[in-house]
């Protein structure tokens, strides 16, 4: 937003701490591409927002993801325009990339892995948690 | 909706959006155009272009914000400013533009 629209439109606005959690496959399920055009929109807003991603969530920042045998918009480079929308705390845990044999050297983009800890602190810190 | 270029049939949605993204032309963004009421100029092409780009990379038509600032760090400051894009798109840049480029609705365009 330009420095008059902030001006204009965010100068009464209330600055609340999100936090999207993802948990589900990319593919199979509308759930993460839901997910994503919901933090997308909610940029916006200028809210303070963290996106974590757990359990088969963390597939959804794999690379190389091939969506043509499931007919589905491969949306995983979309990921990597979360940065330019002001969304830049993305969390993974450690475990679910540990269960499926993944590294941080498999995602598209850097995130923070954290484990149980770090996440539960993370959790409850937020003022709004959305699962999907 | 549906327009004819070269005796192809183009389909688009209710608010003049490709349903297939596939099918554009350059000769095809010159009629969305014409529905916008622009004559398509160097500027506007660069535009056009850019957000094709932009989507071919990121799968994603981006907001008015976001293209602002990209569009600053791709083309230069003078043109990364909202002044200069609703100069050239004055019904939203993220719109018209990007019906013009053959891309979806801008998500958070609402």
């Amino acid at each position: 937003m330009s420095e008059e629209e902030m001006i204009e439109g965010g100068g009464e606005g209330v600055i609340k701490k999100f936090l999207y959690l993802n948990r589900r496959a990319p593919y199979g399920s509308i759930y993460a591409l839901e997910s994503l055009e919901v933090v997308l929109i909610g940029a916006a807003f200028e809210q303070d927002v963290s996106v974590a991603f757990i359990d088969d969530g963390v597939y959804q920042l794999t690379k190389g993801q091939d969506t043509k045998g499931v007919e589905m918009k491969n949306f995983s480079p979309t990921y990597r325009a979360l940065e330019m929308y002001d969304v830049e705390k993305l969390y993974v845990f450690k475990e679910s990339l540990d269960e499926r044999g993944l590294t941080e050297d498999d995602l598209i983009v850097d995130v923070e892995v954290v484990d149980a800890k770090q996440m539960a602190d993370l959790m409850d810190e937020q003022e709004v948690i959305l699962s999907f | 909706m549906a327009f004819e270029v070269d005796g192809k049939t183009i389909e688009t949605d209710e608010e003049g959006y490709l349903v297939d993204l596939s099918q554009w032309t350059e000769e095809i963004a010159n009629k969305l155009a014409e529905g916008e009421n622009l004559e398509m100029t160097s500027d506007r092409w660069e535009i056009v272009n850019f957000l094709r780009e932009y989507y071919q990379e990121y799968q994603i038509a981006p907001a008015v914000r976001v293209l602002t600032k990209a569009v600053g760090k791709k083309l230069g400051k003078d043109k990364g400013t909202s002044k200069y894009l609703y100069e050239l798109f004055p019904y939203g840049p993220a719109k018209q533009a990007c019906k013009i480029a053959g891309l979806p609705k801008p998500t958070g365009c609402v």
